[in-house]
Order: C-alpha cells, then sequence, then structure tokens
C-alpha cells in the first residue's frame, strides 16, 4: 500500500506539462520568426508575472508597487549599456543584467522591512510607497535618467560578445527566453522546497508558521528580495532589448499589470504567471492596435471580470478539467 | 538539582485593566504529564500564549530547560524544543496534511544543523523519501493515512483537529502544550489521541489544558488549577481531587457542564 | 508660516472628508476600496458638468456632487460591491483597482485628458489677511465646510440610533445581526454615505487638487495613508492624520521643494516604525 504513489503532493519531478510548455515555448523561436518581438515581450512580462508570484501567490504580500524593482532593473541596465558600450564586460549584457538585479534586491531587500509589519492596507501603502518614490527620484535625477523623456542611447553590446541584437528581435526573444527559463528553474527549486512550504504556511496561518519554528521575518525578507531581483532582472531584459528605459516602466499601471497577469494565470504555482503573461501579451498587442487609449478600460474591465467569475484563473481552469477527466488525479 | 524543561517566575500579563495572568510561579519538570484545569475565562489560554510566545508578558520570566526565553520570538522557542497546539485549529489551509508535516519535520531538522540545515531548506521536499515516510507514519499513526493528499481547507473538523496535533508532535519537541486538543471531536477521535499522547516518550514533558475531568484523570499525574489568571492550587491527582476549594470553583461546575 | 499653516489644515481637511468614506468601508465591513478615489472625481466631474453645461451655481453644485456620487456607490455597493465582502483582501483590491481604471478611462473618453477648470463664484475668490499671515477665501470656506462635518458625524456616530447601529456592527457583525439590526441594509447607506462624502470632497478640491482623469491614482497613496496612519475605528483617528498629513505635504514642498514631494512618504516610514498598526489606533495591549 505505501509507495511514492500515495504522496502526489509532494511530487517534485518535472511534469510532462511542464516540458510541454517549456519545449512548446523554445521551438517558438523556430516556429514563429515573423513574431519574435512580441515573444521578447511575452518572455519578459512573464519573469515579471513570475517574480510577483513569487510574494503574492506564495507569500501571500499584495503589492501594489512590484514596478519599482521592473524599472530599477531597467535603468541600471540601461544606464550600464549607454555608458560602457565600449566596455566589454561591463558593457555585456549578461552583466548588466546581473548588476540590475542586484541594485533591484538591494532595494527591494531595504524594503522589505516595510513590508514585514502590519496588515495588507500597511502593505498596500508601502508598496504603491516605495514605488511612488523610486519613480519621482528617477524623475528627479533627469540628468542621469533622461526625465520625461526616456533614458536614450541605450546601446547593448551583443550578449556574451557573440550575439548581435538583430531588427527581427531573434536574439532578443532568445535572450529572454533563456534568462526566462533560468528564473523559473530558480524559482521552482525555490518554493518545490521545504522554504517554499514554509512560505505558504506563512500565508496560509502566520501565527502557526512560527509556532512550528519558522523564522517568518526572515523568510519573507529573503523572497521579498528574491522577487524584487527577478522583477529588476525583467527591467533590464526590456531596456536591453527595446534600447529605452522610461518612467512608465516604474509606473503604477505597470504594477498593476502584473497583477491582472497573475490574476489571468492563477496566482501560486508558477505557471500562471507564464500563462497569464501570454494572454496579456497578446490582448494588449491587439487591443492597443483598435483602441490604443483606452487601454486602461480593459485592463479594469479584465480585472473585475476575472475576480468575479473565474477567480483562479487560466491555471485554475486547467486544474478543474483535469480533476473532471480524472477524479482521482493529483492538484 | 537539574533545571525544570519550563518555568515561569512571577508571570504577569494584564490588558489594560484586566489581569489575565495573576503572577504565575509554575514548574513543570522532565517527563512530567501535567494539566492545567480551571473554569472558563480563567486564562488558561493566554498563559499558553506566553509560554509559546504568541503572546508578550507585561513582567515576569519564562525558563526554558534553565534558559531565560523570555525575550524570545514564538519561532525561536519552537526551535529551541517547545511545541504547542492550538484550542482553535490554526493550520495551514492550503497544503496538505503530508506537506504540513514534512514542512514541520524539515523545520525540526534544520534547527540541528547550520549550513547543512540551509541547503536543505532549498533541496525539493519531495526528493527526501525516509522525511515523507517519517510524516507520512506520524499522519497514519493518528488515522489520517486516507487524507494525506487532500487539502486540508476540505477536511473535516475532526481530522483537522487531528492534524492540528500531528504538527505539534512532527516539530519534535522536548516540552509540548496540549489546548484543549479534544475539545468539539467524537468520542472515538477523543480515545484516539489519548492513546497518541499516552504513547510519547517518557522524557517529553507535556501540559494538558482540558475541561473533561475524565480525560484530564486519565492522562495528568500532577495538575494545576488556575482561577482568575492566579494559581490556586497545584497537587498530585489525589490532592487535587480530595482539595475542597477545586470542588468548589471547578469540579462543582463541572459537573453541569 | 501661519499663511502655510492654514493652507495646510484647508488641505488637511479636504483630505479628510476625501477619505473618510474610506475609513468607515475598511472599518465596518473591513473591505479595501481602492477605487474610493474614483468616487471622489465622480464627485469633481459632475461638479465641472453641472456648472458649464448646466450653469448651475457652485453652491447648489455641492450638495448634488454628494448625492449623485452617493446614488452611485448605493448602486455599486448592491450589484457588485456585495459580492465581495467574503472574499481576500486581495480580490477587493483586484476589482477596485478594476473600477479605478475603467473609471479612468471613461472620463478621459467623455471629458478628455486634461485638467480641468473650476470658475469659483466671485466672492470665494481673493485673500483674506490675518494677523501673521494671508490665506485664501476659498481655503477658508473649505476649513469652514470640512470642519463642521466631523463634529457632525461625531454627533451622528453617538447621537442617533443610525449611529449605535453603526458602531454596534463595527464591534461585532455578528452580534448586531443577532440583534436584528439588517447590517447589509447599514452596509450600503454607510457605503453610499462614504461615496457621497468622496464626491463632495472632489468637488470641493477640484480647484485645490487639480482634476484629471488620473485623480483616482494621484491621491490613492494620501487616502491609503489617511487610513493606516489614523486606523478605521474612529472619526478622530483620520481628522488628525488627515490634518498632520495635509501640513506636512504643504510646508515641505513649500519649505524644501527639492525634496517637499518625499515629505508625506518619509511621514509614512517614521510612522510605520515608530507605531506599526498605526498612530491613532488604540494600542491593542
Amino acid at each position: 500500500m505505501r509507495g511514492p504513489a500515495r504522496f502526489r503532493s509532494m511530487q517534485t519531478g518535472w511534469r510532462w506539462y511542464e516540458i510541454v510548455f517549456w519545449a512548446a515555448a523554445f521551438a517558438m523561436l523556430v516556429l514563429a520568426p515573423s513574431r519574435l518581438l512580441l515573444l521578447n515581450e511575452i518572455a519578459i512580462f512573464a519573469l515579471l508575472a513570475l517574480s510577483l508570484d513569487l510574494i503574492l501567490g506564495f507569500a501571500g504580500i499584495v503589492s501594489l508597487g512590484h514596478a519599482a524593482f521592473f524599472g530599477v532593473g531597467a535603468y541600471t541596465a540601461g544606464l550600464l549599456a549607454k555608458h560602457f558600450s565600449e566596455h566589454a564586460l561591463l558593457g555585456d549584457p549578461t552583466i548588466g543584467l546581473g548588476i540590475a538585479a542586484l541594485t533591484a534586491a538591494i532595494i527591494g531587500f531595504a524594503s522589505s522591512f516595510l513590508v514585514l509589519r502590519g496588515s495588507d492596507l500597511t502593505r498596500l501603502m508601502v508598496t504603491l510607497g516605495v514605488a511612488l518614490i523610486v519613480q519621482e527620484i528617477a524623475n528627479r535625477l533627469d540628468w542621469i535618467t533622461g526625465g520625461a523623456d526616456g533614458l536614450q542611447g541605450v546601446l547593448p553590446r551583443p550578449v556574451l560578445g557573440a550575439f548581435e541584437f538583430d531588427l527581427y528581435g531573434r536574439t532578443a526573444a532568445t535572450y529572454s527566453l533563456v534568462v526566462l527559463f533560468i528564473a523559473f528553474v530558480v524559482a521552482r527549486q525555490v518554493v518545490h522546497a521545504p522554504f517554499g512550504l514554509g512560505l505558504k504556511a506563512i500565508r496560509d496561518n502566520r501565527l502557526r508558521a512560527e509556532a512550528i519554528g519558522i523564522p517568518v521575518n526572515r523568510r519573507l525578507i529573503a523572497i521579498y528580495t528574491l522577487a524584487a531581483a527577478l522583477a529588476g532582472m525583467a527591467g533590464a531584459l526590456l531596456a536591453q532589448t527595446t534600447q529605452f528605459a522610461s518612467l512608465d516602466m516604474l509606473d503604477f499601471q505597470r504594477s498593476a499589470e502584473a497583477l491582472l497577469m497573475l490574476v489571468i494565470g492563477g496566482a501560486g504555482n508558477l505557471f500562471g504567471g507564464l500563462l497569464g503573461a501570454i494572454v496579456f501579451a497578446i490582448a494588449h498587442d491587439v487591443l492597443k492596435g483598435i483602441t490604443a487609449q483606452y487601454w486602461q478600460f480593459w485592463l479594469g474591465l479584465s480585472l473585475i471580470i476575472l475576480v468575479l467569475f473565474a477567480r483562479g484563473g487560466l491555471t485554475g481552469l486547467l486544474r478543474l478539467l483535469y480533476r473532471r477527466v480524472r477524479p482521482e488525479a493529483a492538484p | 538539582m537539574t533545571n525544570p524543561a519550563l518555568e515561569t517566575r512571577a508571570l504577569r500579563k494584564t490588558f489594560g485593566g484586566l489581569v489575565a495572568t495573576d503572577t504565575v510561579d509554575f514548574r513543570l519538570e522532565a517527563g512530567a504529564r501535567h494539566a492545567l484545569i480551571g473554569p472558563n475565562g480563567a486564562g488558561k489560554t493566554t498563559f499558553v500564549n506566553l509560554l509559546s510566545g504568541a503572546l508578550q508578558p507585561t513582567s515576569g520570566s519564562i525558563h526554558l530547560e534553565g534558559r531565560d526565553i523570555t525575550a524570545w520570538p514564538a519561532s525561536k522557542r519552537a526551535r529551541a524544543g517547545l511545541s504547542r497546539t492550538f484550542q482553535i485549529n490554526q493550520l495551514f489551509a492550503g497544503l496538505t496534511p503530508l506537506q504540513s508535516v514534512v514542512l514541520t519535520l524539515a523545520q525540526a531538522e534544520e534547527t540541528g544543523g547550520g549550513s547543512a540545515g540551509l541547503m536543505d531548506l532549498f533541496r525539493s521536499a519531495g526528493s527526501n523519501g525516509a522525511r515523507i515516510e517519517e510524516a507520512a507514519a506520524i499522519l497514519e499513526n493518528l488515522h489520517l493515512g486516507a487524507c494525506l493528499d487532500k487539502e486540508i481547507a476540505t477536511l473535516a473538523y475532526g481530522q483537522q483537529r487531528l492534524i492540528e496535533i500531528a504538527i505539534a508532535l512532527a516539530a519534535k519537541p522536548r516540552v509540548l502544550l496540549l489546548d484543549e486538543p479534544a475539545a468539539g471531536i467524537s468520542q472515538e477521535e477523543r480515545e484516539l489521541i489519548l492513546g497518541v499522547i499516552g504513547a510519547l516518550p517518557s522524557a517529553m514533558a507535556i501540559v494538558l489544558i482540558e475541561h473533561d475531568m475524565d480525560l484530564v484523570f486519565r492522562f495528568a499525574r500532577s495538575i494545576t488549577v488556575l482561577v482568575n489568571g492566579a494559581v490556586l492550587t497545584t497537587g498530585s491527582v489525589a490532592e487535587i481531587s480530595a482539595d475542597e476549594r477545586v470542588r468548589k470553583v471547578y469540579l462543582g461546575e463541572g459537573e453541569h457542564a | 508660516m501661519l499663511t502655510i499653516l492654514l493652507d495646510g489644515v484647508a488641505y488637511g481637511m479636504l483630505l479628510f472628508v476625501l477619505a473618510v468614506g474610506l475609513c468607515v468601508t475598511m472599518g465596518l465591513m473591513n473591505f479595501i476600496n481602492l477605487a474610493h478615489g474614483a468616487f471622489a472625481m465622480a464627485g469633481g466631474y459632475v461638479t465641472i458638468l453641472l456648472m458649464q453645461r448646466a450653469g448651475l451655481s457652485f453652491y447648489l453644485c455641492l450638495p448634488l456632487a454628494f448625492l449623485v456620487t452617493a446614488a452611485a456607490g448605493l448602486v455599486l455597493e448592491r450589484t457588485l460591491y456585495v459580492r465581495l465582502y467574503d472574499k481576500s483582501h486581495l480580490d477587493q483590491v483586484l476589482f477596485s483597482l478594476g473600477l479605478v481604471f475603467m473609471a479612468m478611462a471613461g472620463v478621459d473618453y467623455v471629458m478628455g485628458g486634461n485638467q480641468q477648470i473650476i470658475q469659483l463664484p466671485p466672492e470665494l475668490r481673493g485673500r483674506l489677511q490675518v494677523p501673521g499671515g494671508s490665506i485664501g477665501v476659498y481655503r477658508l470656506f473649505i476649513i469652514a465646510i470640512c470642519g463642521v462635518l466631523p463634529l457632525g458625524l461625531q454627533q451622528a456616530l453617538t447621537r442617533t440610533r443610525f449611529g449605535s447601529r453603526l458602531r454596534a456592527a463595527v464591534d461585532d457583525r455578528r452580534v448586531a445581526r443577532g440583534l436584528g439590526i439588517d447590517v447589509a441594509k447599514l452596509f450600503a447607506l454607510t457605503f453610499a454615505f462614504g461615496s457621497g462624502l468622496a464626491g463632495l470632497g472632489g468637488a470641493l478640491g477640484a480647484e485645490v487638487l487639480g482634476l484629471d482623469p488620473t485623480f483616482p491614482v494621484k491621491f490613492m497613496i494620501y487616502f491609503l495613508i489617511v487610513v493606516s496612519v489614523g486606523g478605521a475605528t474612529t472619526i478622530t483617528g483620520p481628522f488628525f492624520a488627515s490634518i498632520l498629513l495635509g501640513i506636512a505635504d504643504v510646508a515641505g514642498k513649500y519649505y524644501v521643494p527639492a525634496i517637499g514631494g518625499f515629505i508625506i512618504y518619509t511621514v509614512m516610514v517614521v510612522v510605520l516604525i515608530w507605531r506599526p498598526a498605526g498612530l491613532f489606533v488604540k494600542a491593542a495591549r
């Protein structure tokens, strides 16, 4: 009777659908050569949503200011690419990516201490406040950041000194997708380990999590810092592949969009953010073409509809279908 | 003389003007089977909350195996070997029983070892087969074998009550505080709990808070009676059941409760 | 100096009227309504429309702004908000954010994205000299109206039957229900009233705060600070929090313009470190 089959909820090996998903994602590089710029955008959004999922879906921290880290990463990578385009090491996109992640992580670490305290309400206030502060600083330092005009003259060197960014987005999409995949593997490892179970425990019942010895504050600081680093990488990718960074990367709307992606896909399972980003990016692409100005309207309407009628998101829907097909099957 | 497993000195807790815990000196020897009784509102749960670190005392001190833990947060006390259950279920609704217990086991092991513990924190929870088997055994011992993989939120109240205990045991405590573990469950589950805690290692010090006198007398070797936040008396089961004052404030009331 | 102080007080009182409805929904229904600013914006635009298109007097527009937004609040509460009372804070945040974005896009579509300008009646323009400084007549008008409101609210809460029921429901919803109080009706009326106050604040504040479709997002942080710092269980907490915030913001922007924009955030961070549960919240101990 006893055997590994009994412990489905502890299974942590790669599942078939994960392999299919990633195989399909990389196949798109070859199969859709005309949509590589969109693919690049999807990968970047997915990384942003993935990073938000770590703190929201797993640790239960509601954030209205995740764009702060995205923007910091974008400006860091953009400035490096702008000022060190002659420097073989500092000018390399991968190094820029790393430094951007580090910078975002430092800001995430510093602000995490404020997020530890208080209720959902104070967390909303703090996350929103931190994002506004960062945006205001970027605005004021216009001799560095370009202010409202955005950061011009971002000219990233070839990735690893070998892969030049091209007009069709081949290098960009490949680069972003590889970074997303690496980030996914890291996040996956983190959430499937006792560390990740502990985060869910903190989310579900902080009192009990403390009672079984989980150092709650230390864990929250750790995951908030990691999420900030990943969001910073997403921003860095956007700045490097579009050769531009601007204040709207720090905007409140960006934070809300990240939330929307997560709600579309479903929070707390890593794939939600990825699927949400795909739907979001495609919808964005289509709707912007029709009514560019009123994108906000669709953003709002989808949030309301999803909350009222489809709270589990796409992954919730898929799970429901899967259960219907195989009633005894796993979560 | 060796240090007691758990000790409080002049422990006091007030909420505004209300004295919830009134200068309590409490001593729990290693291996004790101790019951904490008292009428409703006597401050039993407040006392447990002070011991476990869920509340901070107004004054006084708490000592775990001789170490002053008064200023320690709850998580540090838990890592030092103090485990508890809650009167009202405090579970991880989105996890499965197996995940909850595996997590608690991992947490208890992490306490042991520095960098190895850190490594383990990030190793897939599913890769440690021995730990999963151990967790399953703890749950099966509490007749929870059939719901290892179900989300806790979907389980019946009685089962959740048993998970409450399974988690506390998985922490491998040296001092265990059970806050009305049998509240609101069936007679069958009550016997099950009594059997499980009766079979715990004899070195473990256990405090049981309970209203059911039958359960108290079957489990405890010594009893402390708490009234209005203060210790009325402490003694052996025989002494307490012979004590007139206890009869008056508590047992008399217990009969028609 | 006094000028700054008075300006700050006027600004703070305006913030109070804008945010007090949010405090009540937060305290009573434990509902995080990020769309509160959208109701304020609605009040502002109602005033603009009535004044510009229907030619109504400013004084008449103020109560109308209250009534129209209160009615809108009532309708939305009964149809949509009521479905979210027992949902998680995250759901409430997402839902109300959705409303915010729809409102912003809707207003942009109908009224355009530019700043709206309210033509104040002539008697409200100009400045009044007071010993030690001067104050705009309109600011004084705001102080008068917004000063009377909390007093009235306090009276209504402590003296009326509705107020005592409301306080009972804030204390314990289940017990209130047990006492035969129609909590759902109470919620709806309170929500409508809070939205109405926001609308009134939006109408009053259009001249001071500016009015364009980004209003709900621009002032969201102010509302959140007022509620978190002032707490959601009293009227006085949010009131003093608003005044404090108003003075800090005005004084900061005046005296140290280079970093004035950061003053409110500094206030926020300091308060959080000092009193994580809020400045005017009675300590739970």
